[in-house]
């Protein structure tokens, strides 16, 4: 019946803990829906909080503060204050940081300049710009790449662009649903013969050559396979095409261990600098505006963190964005060169980036396009690499082409953010396009594959 | 005498080292001719290219490079370039951490293997077939099954430090005197006295010789796991260098991995002579 007056637990005193209520059942009460106010006028709250905040540092004295406000009215002071701090601005800022699942992410880069926006978007501010600390780590290899991405060490990942197809749909990996919501860049790859085969411009010439790609599922591996096939060499039996990681290409090179490679860049370019090749063609050559590089995520990350997944895709449309401006690409080359990055000497940076460039035979050529940056991912691109794996037979069998391509490159998204982020997106998500004079149309890759001469099907 | 022997040693050591940097300065010093080129062209290529310097850094190169290692060794510019010091503290710590781990393993299993010869001849063929396994085959087993890289290498370390110091361990302990062992006996001690104070210190000195062994190896594996992972430690510093072509680095790099690798021996071998003792 009554309380143990011995007991210090028990509260003899009538009234609640802050003695304003009877007791302590409505002082809850009275609580909890001043808390429910507060949710619902989330905003007003930011508000408040980021106001007091400022308020708390420019008045460190409180009575200064409260003589200030005494004197000019809280509304003039308000608006005094907000004259030379863009309050509503910080609330922003503050509003979307607070909506962010995770704002720490961890994102994996193979430090060649297809990689330009991911990098570039941690030194220019970038990530940052939309509320996310992310570190940008440098991986090994493709194959590391892709451990590390799957084992969650890396929240995204910047991928060959037929990399997410393969992981998602288990060639050469486990099967995990992967996504690629954006394409790093355009064109940027070039074929680099060693110095020693300066007058074997004609692939017909190359019958033994030992040549190197990145990856197996790689653009440059499709890529050099069809320039090869159009040229009546057949990549599987006439050459040897190997997967040799880009740090290791210019060494190999060096060493003779092989004829020449279609590889990204730094690569090409820094072959040049040091003088052991010269510059075939540019990947351009063979198919311009191809797609290359991606941005990509496991589609578990996208469904558990929304809004970082939002945020950290507009932070990549954003910097794709400023790397297509050509004025800008001298300061991205110097953003991007340290050790801490590439590790390249910034000239070879900047040569790749600009378009000015010594071809390693003694001209300096100009093609402003040599890389170019668009996030758009088209799912025609993803249709014609699942062609050519098939063409190629690294997958066997039916291939629902469009339901995989509209899977994992989210050309939806891509539209939405492009938008948010004050871009135009292309209307429709295929396109068809020419690879050497020769046409593709999306809706009938394997017609495309059967009007192949040399294929592997 | 021996003063007499060991002053001639350094000398003669002295005398070798200088020839051989000499030789090195001689084959590195700029040879190769270089056609003309455009200016405009040369100011996109390298020297390599332009004066015809060799590919490979002279001694001098590499002592100033030495030198700006040396000045600034716990420089941390971001997650992907840090200081030699702090990334030697990386792949240290790693190996300290699969190699202790072995011990902890190694040496109890060694002693039961050693004590009984039916575990011995249970447990042979499973260390026969394990023991000359590659610690790098394991890399992409263990990247797979544990999910994470820097356990991955830890535990690399750890397998390949395991099998030495058990089959030392093993050994040493099948082979302590049976006079000992009787004396013991005799005298009724408890099998886990008997262990500590009469087999441990009779085959400390081959458990120390297995360590020493074991931690040779693990020097010599994280530099490898780490080129393969990547992220830190001297390894990675490797492939880093290697990306950017700089010679000098991993010459340096290799030259400060051979002197930790002799710290870490010697350091074992100095333990080893404490417990020897005069039969």
């Amino acid at each position: 019946m009554f309380k143990n007056p011995f007991d210090y637990r028990n509260r003899l005193s009538r009234g609640c803990t802050c003695g304003q209520h009877t007791s302590q059942g409505e002082h809850d009460a009275a609580l909890r829906a001043q808390s429910a106010d507060l949710a619902k006028n989330t905003e007003a709250t930011y508000e408040n909080l980021v106001a007091e905040t400022v308020m708390r540092q420019i008045f460190p004295v409180d009575a200064h503060r409260r003589a200030f406000l005494q004197k000019l009215g809280a509304s003039t002071a308000a608006a005094a204050l907000s004259s030379f701090f863009p309050l509503a601005t910080a609330t922003e800022v503050f509003a979307q940081a607070g909506s962010l699942e995770k704002k720490d992410l961890k994102v994996g880069f193979i430090p060649i300049t297809c990689a330009t926006p991911i990098i570039m978007a941690a030194p220019l501010g970038f990530y940052s710009k939309h509320g996310l600390n992310v570190e940008v780590n440098k991986a090994a290899g493709w194959a590391v790449i892709r451990d590390k991405t799957i084992n969650k060490e890396y929240d995204a990942a910047h991928m060959l662009s037929p990399m997410p197809l393969a992981i998602t749909m288990g060639v050469g990996a486990t099967a995990i649903p992967y996504t690629m919501p954006a394409v790093e860049n355009i064109n940027g790859q070039a074929i680099t013969l060693a110095m020693k085969h300066k007058d074997k411009r004609d692939p017909k010439q190359w019958k033994g050559f030992k040549l190197a790609v990145p990856f197996d599922y790689s653009m440059h591996n499709y890529l050099l396979r069809y320039y090869l096939a159009e040229n009546g060499i057949d990549p599987d039996t006439d050459v040897q095409i190997r997967a040799v990681p880009p740090p290791e290409m210019v060494a190999n090179l060096r060493a003779d261990n092989i004829d020449g490679f279609l590889a990204p860049d730094p690569v090409n370019q820094r072959a040049v600098y040091d003088g052991v090749g010269f510059i075939h063609m540019l990947s351009k050559q063979i198919w311009d505006r191809h797609p290359c590089c991606g941005f990509a995520a496991s589609q578990e990350f996208v469904k558990t963190n929304p809004n970082s997944y939002a945020a950290l895709l507009k932070a990549i449309i954003d910097a794709t964005a400023y790397a297509t401006k050509a004025e800008n690409r001298k300061e991205i080359a110097e953003a991007i060169a340290p050790a801490n990055y590439l590790n390249q000497p910034v000239t070879v940076v900047e040569q790749v980036l600009t378009g000015t460039f010594a071809d390693g035979l003694g001209n300096v050529v100009k093609a402003a396009d040599r890389i170019d940056f668009d996030p758009f991912p088209y799912e025609s691109f993803a249709v014609w690499i699942l062609s050519q794996m098939k063409r190629w037979g690294q997958i066997k069998g039916d291939v629902d082409y469009q339901k995989i391509a509209k899977q994992v490159y989210l050309a939806t998204d891509t539209t939405k953010f492009m938008k948010e982020v004050g871009l135009t997106p292309p209307a429709s998500t295929t396109k068809t396009f020419s690879i050497m004079g020769k046409t593709f149309d999306p809706t009938k890759p394997d017609d495309y594959i059967a009007s192949f001469a040399i294929k592997r099907t | 005498m021996s003063s007499n022997l060991t002053l001639r040693a350094s000398v003669l050591s002295f005398v070798i080292f200088a020839l051989f940097i000499a030789a090195w300065h001689i084959a590195t010093r700029q040879t190769a001719s270089v056609a003309a080129m455009d200016p405009e062209y040369a100011k996109l290529m390298g020297l390599t290219a332009t004066t015809g310097k060799s590919a490979m850094p002279g001694p001098f190169d590499v002592a100033a490079k030495i030198w700006e290692h040396l000045k600034n060794p716990f420089y941390d510019r971001g997650p992907n370039d840090k200081g030699l010091g702090i990334q030697l503290a990386f792949s240290i710590g790693r190996v300290m951490l699969g190699y202790c781990i072995a011990v902890c393993v190694a040496i109890p299993t060694g002693f039961v293997i050693g004590m009984s010869p039916l575990m011995s001849k249970a447990l042979n063929p499973f260390i026969q077939v394990m023991k000359p396994i590659s610690p790098l085959a394991w890399m992409p087993l263990a990247l797979y099954t544990i999910k994470d890289s820097s356990i991955s290498a830890i535990f690399v370390i750890f397998i390949c430090s395991l099998w030495p110091m058990m089959i030392n361990t093993a050994f040493g302990v099948a082979a302590v005197r049976k006079e000992w062992l009787n004396v013991a006996r005799t005298l009724e001690v408890r099998p886990l006295r008997k262990a500590f104070t009469v087999i441990l210190p009779a085959a400390a000195p081959t458990i120390l010789t297995g360590m020493r062994i074991s931690i040779g190896i693990a020097w010599l594996v994280i530099v490898a796991a780490e080129m393969l992972v990547g992220g830190t430690g001297i390894g990675y510093f490797v492939w880093n260098e290697w990306n950017n072509l700089s010679i000098v680095n991993v010459i340096i790099s290799i030259l400060v991995i051979g002197l930790v690798g002799m710290l870490l021996d010697q350091a074992l071998a100095r333990v080893a002579r404490l417990v020897t003792y005069p039969d």
